[in-house]
């Protein structure tokens, strides 16, 4: 299993990533710097958290354009699966490659806490199949624009198209205005594209995949990623 | 040359967290006279064109390509010719 992180300018959820994917779930990870021009030949892309360029003009935008980004869009035409963690879900929002936008969480402060997550159920990416939708998963978020914001037309196609993947849910996994802590429309934590082979999330399941951290669920999220992976290798 | 102002601002339906804390300080500060305050960003630039005509498009070019995002933002743009000496 080969996996590729692209690095730019202010990512800095780069080593925890590959130390997850690498060390603890055994991949072969390779680190790609943005001004790469190749993303080479990997089963999966993961696009990691972090403040590329300082988030500046608007969260992503820069990153965008980096080189590499058109490698990883050709990529993902190609069918090849692409997963962006907090700032790599912005810099998809941004790239195009998912609808909608971020905007600063409704509270106006930077939220770093574990928060409560659902998958919807018969979603159509292809990185929950390991999922029980039952199941609550707690995983931790760690950003001020989380906000995500899509107007009626374009939630109506989501929800048609089943493009939801994860939402906030409070404990007991409902739906709860309450845990819907950066004021998301609908709730919505993850979202992925019309071919289910681009995924965004803004919860952080790398940072929750180790006993020493107290916190083992995000490892059920990464083992369904991976196996996402190795399913589109093998197809 | 041309030189361009461009003004980002948040689409009126959008929350705008800066705008909104900045003014419950001027409320604080007894300015309750002050409503709907909205903080956005200037950006400055000089373009080399043959006509202002020309030189705006391709400032709405780069608004759309990258300075902003017309899903939450919308754009104001100020054109004026300067003399600029591309000599030095």
């Amino acid at each position: 299993m080969n996996i590729a992180i692209p690095i730019f300018p202010g990512s800095n959820c780069d080593h925890d990533t590959e130390h997850v994917f690498g060390t603890v779930l055994g991949a072969n990870v390779t680190s790609v710097w943005h001004k790469e021009t190749s993303i080479g030949n990997p089963d999966m892309v993961i696009i990691p958290g972090g403040f590329s360029y300082g988030d500046y003009l608007r969260t992503g935008a820069i990153a965008r354009f980096s080189p590499i980004m058109d490698a990883i869009q050709a990529y993902a035409q190609k069918g090849g699966p692409v997963i962006g963690i907090c700032n790599g879900f912005q810099i998809l929002l941004e790239a195009g490659m998912l609808p909608g936008v971020m905007l600063h969480n409704q509270n106006l402060r930077f939220i770093c806490k574990p928060v409560h997550l659902k998958v919807e159920e018969g979603n159509r990416s292809q990185f929950t199949h390991g999922l029980n939708p039952a199941e609550t998963f707690k995983i931790p978020i760690s950003h001020g624009e989380g906000n995500y914001r899509i107007d009626d037309d374009g939630l109506k196609r989501l929800e048609d198209q089943q493009q939801i993947v994860f939402r906030y849910v409070n404990e007991l996994g409902e739906l709860d205005p309450a845990a819907n802590v950066n004021g998301s429309t609908a709730s919505i934590a993850g979202i992925c594209n019309e071919k289910g082979n681009v995924l965004g999330l803004m919860p952080h399941p790398e940072r929750a995949a180790e006993p020493q951290l107290g916190n083992t669920d995000g490892r059920h999220l990464l083992d369904s990623f991976l196996q996402a992976a190795h399913l589109t290798s093998t197809a | 040359m041309f030189q361009a102002s461009v003004h980002v601002t948040l689409r009126p339906s959008i929350l705008d967290p800066k705008g909104k804390a900045s003014e419950q300080a001027l409320h604080q500060l007894g300015l309750t006279m002050i409503q709907d305050v909205r903080i956005g960003k200037l950006i400055t630039m000089n373009v080399e064109a043959s006509s202002e005509e020309e030189a705006k498009q391709k400032v709405e070019e780069a608004c759309q390509k990258l300075l902003a995002n017309d899903v939450m933002e919308d754009v104001e743009i100020e054109m004026k010719r300067v003399n600029h000496d591309t000599s030095q």
